[in-house]
């Protein structure tokens, strides 16, 4: 299930003519362009933009480096734009991604919070953060469906992905337990699985 | 609107406000958001430094606001800030707080991140790709009904429920920009027709 033009080669090592971004005021603009349009969340906009408009980055890729974000400490979409930005400039990239991702945000939100006082109690307003909610929710959905396509090539098998992916959701969406256990237990699980299906020193 | 909040803040309060977040940032596995209950025990239980509605108010804000929903952490320690004096109070206790809540995260992460590109070809660091894989993608779908049910699990909220799953599926099979469907969402909610 492909539900793209393949936006990316199955296995990119690194491939040769890949858009990068230009130069750190590129890197910075671009971050907080995407910041500033992920009203309820980021990460959509994120894949959207650099995956599929800018191609900086395959969905393998985006895969990965998510994976990373989410299990180590700290905000993810933080986590996830230092990831992009070292890959491109290093330790400074790192640093300009982030600070693309927070800085102009960080204004607008104590701008923000001056004007709430204000307005909090229009019932248009809460209606309208349900409704930018609801949509979030299915842009986040989106997101989901879109990098399933990745899993194809995963050396685990479309069967076991499919398996695993639905013992986590029902963990998760419906159990609602701690997601540290989640990612330890059926993660780890995961991991071990694939382990045992790579072969040592040669590429998947 | 409680009563406000004046309190007197001394650097020690200051430094406890500062390695309070610097030990949070190392807890907040699964996005920072996931802290904000001890926040809320901390800030507001604790040290009194914030009024309930205050924190209500920060994360609502945060959430309503384009960009990463950290900036939560931003807007209590604005909002700390605030109440031991004014504007300049405020802005320091922005600057603890995100400097608090990015550094240890960030830094650990940075290094990791660098350890697993430079041995990417190592088994380990390969099955934690291939494995994370499937379960990354299944914690998207699971936020995404987690945030969906955020409006109401109950048979009336078929409206949010079908807005959600519309969205998603322009999202999936067309290129319209993002900010139109928000702004769709955004209209409908102002209406009152979902």
């Amino acid at each position: 299930m492909s539900p793209l033009p393949p936006t990316d080669t199955p296995h990119p090592a690194d491939p040769p003519d890949r858009p990068q971004p230009r130069s750190l005021t590129d890197l910075f603009v671009s971050f907080t362009l995407l910041a500033l349009q992920g009203f309820g969340g980021v990460l959509a906009v994120v894949q959207r933009e650099l995956v599929e408009k800018k191609r900086w980055m395959t969905r393998e890729e985006f895969i990965e480096d998510w994976a990373v974000a989410q299990i180590m400490p700290g905000p993810n979409v933080v986590n996830l734009s230092m990831m992009i930005g070292a890959r491109a400039f290093g330790l400074k990239g790192a640093m300009v991604a982030v600070a693309g991702m927070l800085l102009v945000p960080l204004v607008l939100v104590l701008l923000l919070a001056l004007l709430y006082a204000r307005f909090a109690d229009h019932p248009g307003v809460a209606g309208a953060l349900r409704g930018m909610g609801a949509v979030a929710a299915g842009l986040i959905a989106a997101t989901g469906i879109k990098l399933s396509g990745a899993l194809a090539s995963n050396v685990l098998g479309l069967r076991l992905c499919a398996a695993l992916g639905a013992l986590c959701f029902v963990a998760i969406a419906l159990l609602r337990w701690p997601l540290g256990y989640v990612l330890l237990g059926l993660g780890g699980t995961a991991c071990v699985l694939a382990y045992r299906r790579l072969k040592p020193g040669r590429k998947p | 609107m409680t009563e406000p909040l004046v309190l007197v803040f001394t650097l020690q309060d200051w430094l406890a406000l500062f390695l309070h977040y610097l030990m949070l940032s190392l807890l907040a596995i699964g996005g920072a958001i996931s802290t904000a209950p001890d926040m809320h025990r901390f800030l507001v239980e604790q040290q009194h430094w914030l009024t309930d509605a205050q924190f209500n108010a920060s994360i609502a804000i945060a959430q309503a606001a384009p960009g990463p929903n950290v900036l939560f952490i931003a807007l209590l320690g604005w909002n700390v800030g605030l109440n031991a004096g004014g504007m300049w109070t405020g802005l320091l206790g922005v600057l603890l707080s995100l400097a608090g809540i990015l550094i240890p995260s960030t830094v650990l992460t940075y290094t990791a991140a660098q350890w697993g590109q430079r041995n990417r070809q190592l088994r380990g660091v390969r099955a934690f790709k291939q494995g994370m894989a499937p379960i990354v993608v299944a914690l998207l779908l699971a936020t995404a009904w987690i945030l969906a049910s955020a409006g109401g699990a109950s048979t009336k909220d078929w409206p949010m429920w079908g807005l959600t799953l519309a969205s998603a599926l322009v999202v999936w099979r067309t290129k319209l920009h993002l900010l139109w469907l928000l702004g769709a969402g955004a209209l409908l909610g102002w209406h009152g027709w979902i």
